[in-house]
C-alpha cells in the first residue's frame, strides 16, 4: 500500500456525535471573553465536574489537552520545549507536554487560545504529580488554587476518617472557594440534578463496557474503550448531553450485537475475533493509530481494561448518588482506579481475565506514569497465578514519541499472540 | 572518645546491610518489635511510645548488588525501591515486624502495595498525610490516622500506647531534635571542622539506633568535634536540595565537599529535623504531634505548598541562615517530586540571585569525575564571579 495515500477512517455514530460534543465543547472554552464565563482547570480523576457546572463554569483538562495534542502528533515539540525550560527529561509528559503548550500560545484544536483559568481546582487523586503539576501551573498562572486531598486506599478500604475529610474538605473549602470565583451561589438542589444525570449515563456506560462479555466482542473495551469514556470522564458528565451519548451508544452496540458484529476499528469492523486480552495502563497516544492496528490486524481484541476506570470505577458498582450530594463526590474520588492499592488492582485485572473469559493480561507499562507503572511486574505475576492465563509486558509513553518503539512492540505483541496459540494448542493436546 | 572513633562506628552501622545492631536490640527480649520505615517522615514517638524500635530503611547504597528487585522495576523507575525489595527478598529484613510506607511518591506508594503482597506476614501500612493543613480539617483527619497507626501497633505488639509513654517519648525526640539542629548549626559555622560525610553518617546512625543510643553520640561528637582542629580549606558553602528519599553513596558527598564545596545545610535525612520546634509535652500528646506536622515541619517537595509565595522560601530560607553561597540541586533519577518541583525552586533562587547547579545520581553511582568537575566549577565561579 502507498505509504502516503490516506485511508478513510471509519467511525460509529457515537463516534461523530462525541466528536461534535468535543468540538462544541472546545468553542464555548476558546469564547470565555466573550461569554464571561469562568473556568476551571482539574483532572479526569477525581473530576468534579457535577460541582463545578453548579457555578456555571466550564471545566478544563490539562490531560485531554495532552492527549489531544499528542494524538495530533504536536506533543512531542512541546515535550522538548519544556524540557528546554528546565523540566526534567525523567518526569511526566503530559505535565511538559502543557508546559510545553502553555509557552507556544496554548492553541485549542480549533486553532484559538486557551483561556488561562480561574481556578485550578487540584483534586489530588491516585496521581502525586497531580499536586506538583498544579504548583507548577500556579507558578505560571498565579491563579486561585483549591486543593482537594484524597486519601489513598493503602489497606484497601475507604474508612469514615478518609471519606469524612474529603467532605469537609468539599463543603468547606471548595464550595467558597468556586461561589468566590465564580460569583456564583451554591444551590444543592441543581447539585442533586447533575448527579441524577451522571448516574444515568453510568448505567448505559457500565452496560457498555459489559457488552464485552458477549463473543464476539462488540466493542474493543481499550481503543474503543478511550472514545466511549470521553463524555463521562470529562466535561460532560452530569449534564444531558451526556446521558443521551451514552443512550445512542448503548443502542449502537446492541445493533452490533444483533449483528453478531465485532468491534468498530479505524479501517471498518473487525472480523475475525482470535484473542480476548485485557490490558492495564494508559495507550500511547502518539502513534495511537498504529498501535491499534498492532491489535486489529491480528484479530486481538480488548475485553476489559483499567485505563476506562481512572474517571470512576463505575462497573464495580459505584453510581453518583443524588440522595448524598456530598458524601458521593467524596466516594467518587475516594475509588478511582489508581487510588486503590495493589491488591485490590490485582483482584479488578483477575476478575477481568475470568469473567470476560480472557486468553490473557497484557501490561503496557507508561514511562511517564509511576501512578500506574510502579508495581505492574508483580500485578503481572499475580495475574498469571491466579488466572493460569499468559501475561505479557510493552512499554511505550503517552505524550513523547520519543518512547514508541513501534518494532518493538509489534515483536512483543506478536510472541504474546503466539504464546497464546501454543497456550491453547498445549491445552487442547492435553485434553 | 574522638570524632574518628564515632565516626568509625557510624560507618560500622552504615555498612552492615544485616542491621545488626537492629537485631541484637530485638533479641535481647522475645517481647521486642522492630518498626521498618521509608523516607520522608513517619511519627517515631509512637512506635517508640511502644516500645518498639524505628528502623529507618533507605535503600540498599553502592554495596547491595540488587538482582532480585531488578526483577520487580522497569527501567524508568528509581532504585530504592528495588533495592528495597532485594533487602526484602535476601531476608535482610526478615526480623523487622511491621513497615511503614510515608507518603512520598507514587512510587513508595505502590511499593507499601507490593510489600503487603510479597510479605503477608508483616505488619504494614501506607503511612498518608494531610497535604492541607487546617486543624479542623486536616489535623482532625490526622489525628484519627495517627490513632490508627497507635491501634495498628498496639494490635501487633500486644501492647497498649499510654499518653504519659507518648509523652515521654516525644520528650526523648525533643532531645533528639535539639541535638541534630546542634550538629547542623555547628556544621554551618565551622564546615571544616565537621565534614560533611561525617554529619551524614551520624544522621543515619540515627536511622537503626535506639533514639536514646543516638543522643549520646550525638552529644559525644559535638564535643569531640568542637575541640579537634581541622584544616580550613578555600571552599564555598553550599546548601543540598532534593536528596530526600534515595540517598546519595558516601562518596558522592564526599566528592562535593573535595571538589570545593563545604555542605552547610541538605535535606539527605529529613525525618531528623521534620519537626522545626520542640513538640509540647502538655495536654494530648497525638493532637501535639498533629499540629507539629500541620503548622511546623521542614517543607519538601513531598508536600503541598498551599501559598504560592511560600513555594521555595523554606530553602530560601535555609541559605540565608546558613549564610550559602549557592544550592546544589541533587536529586535522585526518575525522582518525580525533587524533579518537578525543582524549576520552581531555582526560579525562586534566581529572583534572589542565589546561584545554583543541579545533577542526578543514583544510590549505586560510581563515575564521581563529572560531579567532582561540575562542583568545583560551581565553586570556582562563585569565588570569583559572586
Amino acid at each position: 500500500m502507498n505509504a502516503t495515500a490516506q485511508t478513510e477512517v471509519i467511525k460509529d455514530s457515537s463516534m461523530l456525535l462525541q466528536k461534535t460534543m468535543i468540538a462544541e465543547n472546545y468553542d464555548e472554552l476558546t469564547s470565555v471573553q466573550e461569554t464571561g464565563k469562568k473556568v476551571s482547570a482539574t483532572f479526569v480523576p477525581g473530576n468534579l465536574n457535577e460541582l463545578v457546572m453548579c457555578f456555571d463554569m466550564l471545566n478544563n483538562l490539562p490531560e485531554i489537552n495532552a492527549i489531544n495534542n499528542g494524538m495530533r502528533k504536536k506533543s512531542g515539540m512541546m515535550v522538548m520545549q519544556a524540557e528546554k525550560m528546565g523540566h526534567s527529561e525523567d518526569v511526566c509528559t503530559y505535565v511538559k507536554a502543557d508546559i510545553g503548550s502553555m509557552s507556544r500560545g496554548n492553541i485549542a484544536p480549533n486553532g484559538k487560545p486557551m483561556p488561562p483559568p480561574d481556578l485550578l481546582l487540584l483534586s489530588y487523586t491516585g496521581c502525586f504529580t497531580f499536586m506538583k503539576w498544579f504548583e507548577l501551573l500556579r507558578h505560571e498562572y498565579g491563579c486561585e488554587t483549591a486543593m482537594l486531598h484524597v486519601p489513598y486506599e493503602g489497606d484497601g478500604i475507604v474508612t469514615q476518617n478518609m471519606r469524612d475529610y474529603v467532605v469537609k474538605q468539599i463543603k468547606e473549602n471548595l464550595i467558597p472557594t468556586l461561589e468566590k470565583v465564580s460569583g456564583v451561589k451554591f444551590d444543592i438542589d441543581r447539585l442533586r440534578e447533575n448527579l441524577r444525570h451522571s448516574a444515568k449515563a453510568e448505567d448505559d456506560f457500565v452496560w457498555v463496557l459489559e457488552s464485552a462479555k458477549n463473543k464476539p466482542s462488540p466493542i474493543d473495551a481499550y481503543f474503543g474503550g478511550v472514545y466511549y469514556i470521553g463524555p463521562i470522564f470529562t466535561a460532560f458528565r452530569g449534564t444531558e448531553k451526556a446521558v443521551d451519548y451514552y443512550k445512542a451508544l448503548r443502542k449502537e452496540i446492541e445493533q452490533r450485537i444483533a449483528e453478531g458484529k465485532g468491534p468498530i476499528t479505524p479501517e471498518g469492523d473487525m472480523k475475525d475475533e482470535r484473542y480476548r486480552l485485557v490490558v492495564e495502563g494508559p495507550p500511547n497516544w502518539t502513534n495511537f493509530r498504529e498501535f491499534w492496528k498492532m491489535f486489529y490486524e491480528d484479530g486481538a481484541v480488548v475485553v476489559a481494561s483499567t485505563y476506562t476506570k481512572v474517571g470512576g470505577v463505575y462497573d464495580l458498582g459505584f453510581r453518583h448518588d443524588p440522595d448524598n450530594p456530598i458524601e458521593t463526590l467524596a466516594d467518587y474520588c475516594l475509588g478511582c482506579y489508581t487510588n486503590r492499592n495493589l491488591s485490590q488492582r490485582v483482584d479488578m485485572l483477575e476478575k477481568y481475565v475470568n469473567e470476560y473469559q480472557a486468553d490473557g493480561l497484557l501490561i503496557n507499562s507508561i514511562k511517564s506514569c509511576n501512578s500506574f507503572s510502579a508495581g505492574q511486574l508483580l500485578m503481572m505475576q499475580e495475574v498469571e497465578k491466579r488466572t493460569g492465563k499468559p501475561g505479557a509486558f510493552i512499554e511505550t509513553d503517552l505524550v513523547d514519541p520519543r518512547y514508541f518503539s513501534a518494532a518493538n512492540v509489534k515483536n512483543r505483541l506478536e510472541s504474546y499472540f503466539q504464546m497464546i496459540e501454543q497456550k491453547r494448542q498445549g491445552a487442547r493436546s492435553a485434553a | 572518645m574522638s570524632t574518628a572513633e564515632i565516626i568509625a562506628r557510624c560507618q560500622a552501622l552504615y555498612d552492615d546491610l544485616d542491621f545488626t545492631s537492629a537485631r541484637e536490640w530485638k533479641n535481647a527480649d522475645p517481647k521486642r518489635k522492630v518498626i521498618g520505615y521509608m523516607p520522608v517522615y513517619v511519627p517515631r514517638e509512637i512506635i517508640h511510645a511502644a516500645g518498639m524500635l524505628p528502623l529507618g530503611i533507605l535503600g540498599g547504597g553502592d554495596q547491595m548488588e540488587v538482582i532480585h528487585g531488578d526483577a520487580y522495576y522497569q527501567s524508568y523507575i528509581c532504585r530504592i525501591p528495588r533495592s528495597t525489595i532485594e533487602l526484602g527478598l535476601t531476608k535482610k529484613l526478615d526480623f523487622v515486624d511491621g513497615m511503614l510506607f510515608p507518603s512520598i511518591c507514587d512510587v513508595i506508594r505502590n511499593l507499601s502495595g507490593m510489600w503487603q503482597l510479597m510479605f503477608p506476614d508483616t505488619y504494614v501500612r501506607y503511612f498518608d498525610v494531610p497535604q492541607t493543613y487546617q486543624d479542623h480539617i486536616a489535623g482532625e483527619y490526622y489525628i484519627e490516622e495517627l490513632k490508627e497507626l497507635m491501634a495498628g501497633l498496639e494490635k501487633l505488639g500486644g501492647v497498649t500506647i499510654t499518653a504519659e509513654a507518648l509523652r515521654e517519648s516525644t520528650a526523648i525526640y525533643n532531645e533528639n531534635r535539639r541535638l541534630i539542629n546542634a550538629v547542623y548549626d555547628f556544621r554551618a559555622k565551622q564546615p571544616s571542622k565537621a565534614p560533611s560525610v561525617e554529619v551524614y553518617l551520624l544522621m543515619r546512625a540515627g536511622m537503626v539506633l535506639p533514639v536514646e543510643e543516638h543522643n549520646q553520640v550525638l552529644t559525644d561528637y559535638l564535643a569531640a568535634a568542637a575541640e579537634e582542629e581541622r584544616p580550613l580549606r578555600d571552599n564555598c558553602k553550599i546548601v543540598i536540595n532534593g536528596a530526600f528519599c534515595e540517598q546519595p553513596p558516601l562518596n558522592l558527598i564526599r566528592s562535593i565537599e573535595m571538589a570545593g564545596c563545604y555542605i552547610v545545610d541538605d535535606d539527605y535525612m529529613l525525618i531528623n529535623r521534620w519537626l522545626l520546634d520542640d513538640v509540647p509535652l502538655e495536654g494530648d500528646p497525638i493532637a501535639n504531634l498533629s499540629a507539629a506536622f500541620l503548622h511546623a515541619s521542614a517543607d519538601t517537595a513531598a508536600k503541598y505548598c498551599d501559598r504560592a509565595e511560600d513555594v521555595g522560601q523554606y530553602l530560601l530560607s535555609t541559605v540565608k541562615k546558613t549564610g550559602a553561597e549557592g544550592v546544589i540541586f541533587t536529586a535522585p533519577s526518575f525522582c518525580d517530586p525533587a524533579l518537578l518541583e525543582r524549576p520552581m525552586l531555582a526560579d525562586r533562587m534566581d529572583e534572589h540571585d542565589v546561584p545554583y547547579i543541579s545533577f542526578k545520581y543514583a544510590e549505586n553511582s560510581g563515575q564521581m569525575q563529572p560531579i567532582r568537575e561540575q562542583a568545583g566549577t560551581f565553586a570556582d565561579s562563585i569565588k570569583l564571579w559572586s
